[in-house]
């Protein structure tokens, strides 16, 4: 199994599951995925000749073999390792890509949010996801896309009905179970926020057990007129694992997105956020923090699509490399001709405090209309070694001063996550990361 | 307590210091004048640990131990303190944060237990007082915006947060106006004790009107060319530093 080849054992599955699939293989869900594999087919894996896949190569992954049904036995006693202390909220679990049901908890009321997995949606909401699924990530140029989408069956589908303010957050944790074998999975997740509303979000993903791993996850996220959606993304994998994730957002006026992305650990992760302002007076933040050290490679490509007038875009990415590691930014504005007035800031900034590690930032303004604001700024340097002195001279040790240099760069991206015990997890889980 | 013999230090192979003598007796205070450029700052670099200067010869003792054999980290926990020319600013550490971390590894160093969270505030509260620092300041990230004024009160403060048995103030009247310049002495005179040392590097004798010294010294081409009492101060305001530029270019002859 291992020596075939992912591309085809994939496309052998999709027929497969088909085959099994009856009467729904009619059905305007499905078309979609048959024509999504077609996609995938002609596309194939990415190779670094791709000018968007230039600094990650995924050809390791595409020789390695996954199960992509594996079975797993992860329950009440592994949760309790991943416990995230005070978190209160909607929690949910997908192991391997699947729902678990009896391990997630729902407690906001049905009023102010639905949520279901694709099962539960299927049976009770199927024109949400006729009418949203695959219509905002491409899968027609993008591989990664066009499979997830074929391979499209289970993860979260959330709605917020109009004029509601979801006070509980939603903490969708996927869970890659790799313990006893390499495992593949592909959650597919869909957010509506419709007008008025605020729900914060935060999508885990972790790795349990030492094998290989293979999430390629896509979030479609809509908002409404005046949404105010917070969006957290916390990545904690295995070496061994490779994760390739795109989230795709679309902003109709006067709505607001945050997007913190955090990722801890990770062998090999590719974050995809490709945000469209498609409405005026809209407003999205974008944040990301990643510290990969021993061969980790880390790549985030980030894509703001200004197009209307009158919007607003911010971004800082921030890094800390260590060892042999590898990181990407690679962060695209786009305004279009109409797009008048639009104020869009890039900054990514980065500690590479190794001389075999390295990072590659590629700032890509496409600007088409003349009365906007852009900037955009990369830096890339080490520790600055008179706040390390001072430090020393006032009786901090020398890993201490750095450790506490490296919290600070990392702080007012951290502070951006308005779920105070993720903050706090995560600042301790930050920490430790730091302080290996 | 400080012993430092034949001092001599270079930078990029630049001989700065060329052989330094000095003595400090606990309780006593210590002025280093002289001209900008004469080996001030690079001298108390040196006793603090700054890494990028090369000792080329000499040695220096603080109570007895050699004191060039030790980190920066190690100094500080033996008691030296260097209130820096130019502090740096430190984003996103809090001071708090920042002195409580130092304090309490020193702590450790001397086999102390730590400060629990009231105990620090207490002793940072009482400080603060001591040059009229407030609490907002505090929260704020290290040195970050602060104005010139402020950074020289904070390394005061410091200073009376770790209580050293050598404190070293290089300039730290630089830059102060006339009430600041009177806060910041004040501070350091309550800190003024028979078991502590101060040297204080400065370029004006201004500072030495608040805090009077016991010793003067004047640092000229990084030799310390003239030693005296307090009156020497007096003099180098009156007459410059020409007059001893002179007598030193005569000896060398
Ligand atoms: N890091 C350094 N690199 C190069 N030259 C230096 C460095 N530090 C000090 N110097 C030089 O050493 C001399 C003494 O400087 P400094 O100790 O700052 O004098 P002072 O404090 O008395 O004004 C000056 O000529 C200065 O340019
Ligand atoms: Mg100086």
């Amino acid at each position: 199994m291992t020596n075939e080849n992912l591309k085809d054992k994939l496309l052998t599955a999709f027929q497969a599951n088909e085959a099994n699939l009856n009467g729904v293989s009619k059905t305007a869900l499905h078309q979609k995925r048959r024509e999504a594999i077609q996609y995938f087919e002609k596309l194939g894996f990415p190779t670094t000749k791709h000018e968007e896949w230039k600094y990650s190569n995924v050809s390791p992954l595409t020789k390695e073999g996954f199960e992509l049904n594996a079975s797993t036995d992860f329950g009440y006693e592994d949760v309790k390792m991943l416990d995230i202390p005070k978190l209160k909220g909607n929690i949910l679990y997908f192991v391997n890509g699947i729902y678990n049901a009896e391990l997630s908890v729902i407690v906001s009321p049905a009023e102010q949010l639905t949520i279901y997995n694709w099962a539960e949606a299927l049976k009770n909401k199927p024109e949400l996801l006729d009418t949203y699924f695959a219509q905002y990530a491409n899968y027609q140029n993008d591989a990664f896309t066009a499979l997830n989408t074929a391979f499209a069956h289970d993860g979260v589908v959330i709605e917020v009905p109009d004029n509601t303010v979801v006070e509980e957050p939603v903490i969708l944790r996927f869970i890659t179970d790799a313990r006893t074998a390499n495992v593949a999975a592909q959650p597919r997740n869909l957010i509506v926020a419709g007008k008025n509303t605020e729900v914060k979000v935060a999508e885990s993903y972790r790795t349990v057990g030492e094998n290989a791993g293979f999430v390629n996850t896509v979030t479609e996220i809509v908002l409404g007129e005046n949404a105010n959606v917070q969006h957290y993304k916390i990545q904690n994998d295995g070496q061994k694992s490779h994760h390739i994730g795109t989230t795709q957002v679309n902003q109709a006026d006067n709505s607001h997105f945050y997007s913190v992305t955090v990722t801890i650990n990770g062998g090999f992760v590719r974050n995809n956020l490709n945000i469209v302002l498609n409405g005026q007076h809209c407003e999205a933040f974008m944040y990301g923090l990643y510290f990969p050290n021993g061969k980790q490679h880390v790549d985030n490509h980030t894509l703001v699509d200004h197009a209307k007038p009158n919007s607003y875009s911010n971004e800082l990415y921030k890094g800390i490399l260590k060892d042999k590691s590898t990181g990407v930014f690679n962060g695209k504005i786009f305004v279009r001709p109409d797009a008048q007035k639009t104020n869009a800031y890039q900054s990514c900034r980065n500690v590479v405090l190794s001389d075999d590690a390295s990072m590659n930032t590629k700032p890509q303004l496409e600007i088409y209309a003349d009365d906007v604001k852009c900037s955009h700024g990369t830096t890339t340097g080490k520790l600055n070694d008179e706040a390390i002195f001072y430090m020393r001279s006032r009786g901090i040790p020398l890993a201490e001063a750095q450790t506490l240099l490296m919290y600070a760069f990392c702080e007012d991206v951290i502070s951006q996550i308005k779920i105070d015990p993720i903050r706090a997890y995560l600042e301790e889980m930050i920490a430790q990361k730091l302080a290996e | 307590m400080l012993k430092i013999t034949d001092l001599q230090a270079a930078v990029d192979g630049k001989e700065i210091l060329k052989g330094i003598n000095l003595e400090v007796n606990p309780g006593e205070v210590h002025a280093i004048m002289g001209p900008n450029g004469s080996g001030k700052s690079t001298l108390a670099s040196v006793l603090a640990g700054r890494d990028s200067y090369e000792i080329t010869g000499g040695s220096v003792t603080f109570e007895g131990k050699d004191l060039l054999e030790f980190s920066p980290e190690v100094r500080a926990a033996e008691g030296i303190f260097l209130a820096f020319q130019y502090p740096v600013e430190i984003p996103g550490v809090t001071t708090i944060n920042f002195l409580k971390t130092a304090l309490n590894e020193i702590r450790k160093y001397r086999g102390e237990e730590p400060l629990d969270a009231a105990q620090f505030l207490k002793r940072m509260r009482e400080r603060a007082k001591f040059v009229n620092i407030d609490d907002a300041l505090l929260k704020r990230s290290l040195n970050e915006g602060f104005s010139g004024g402020e950074k020289k009160r904070n390394e005061i403060f410091q200073m009376a947060m770790l209580e050293p048995k050598l404190a070293m103030l290089d300039e730290t009247d630089s830059g102060l106006d006339i009430d600041a310049l009177r806060i910041v002495a004040e501070g350091v005179n309550k800190l003024r004790s028979p078991e502590r040392a101060i040297i204080v590097v400065t370029h004006y004798q201004r500072l030495l009107d608040y805090i009077v010294p016991d010793f003067v010294h004047v640092l000229y081409k990084g030799r310390i060319v003239k030693s005296g009492p307090k009156e020497l101060a007096f003099e180098l305001e009156e007459k410059g530093y020409d007059w001893i530029k002179a007598e030193v270019e005569a000896a060398t002859v």
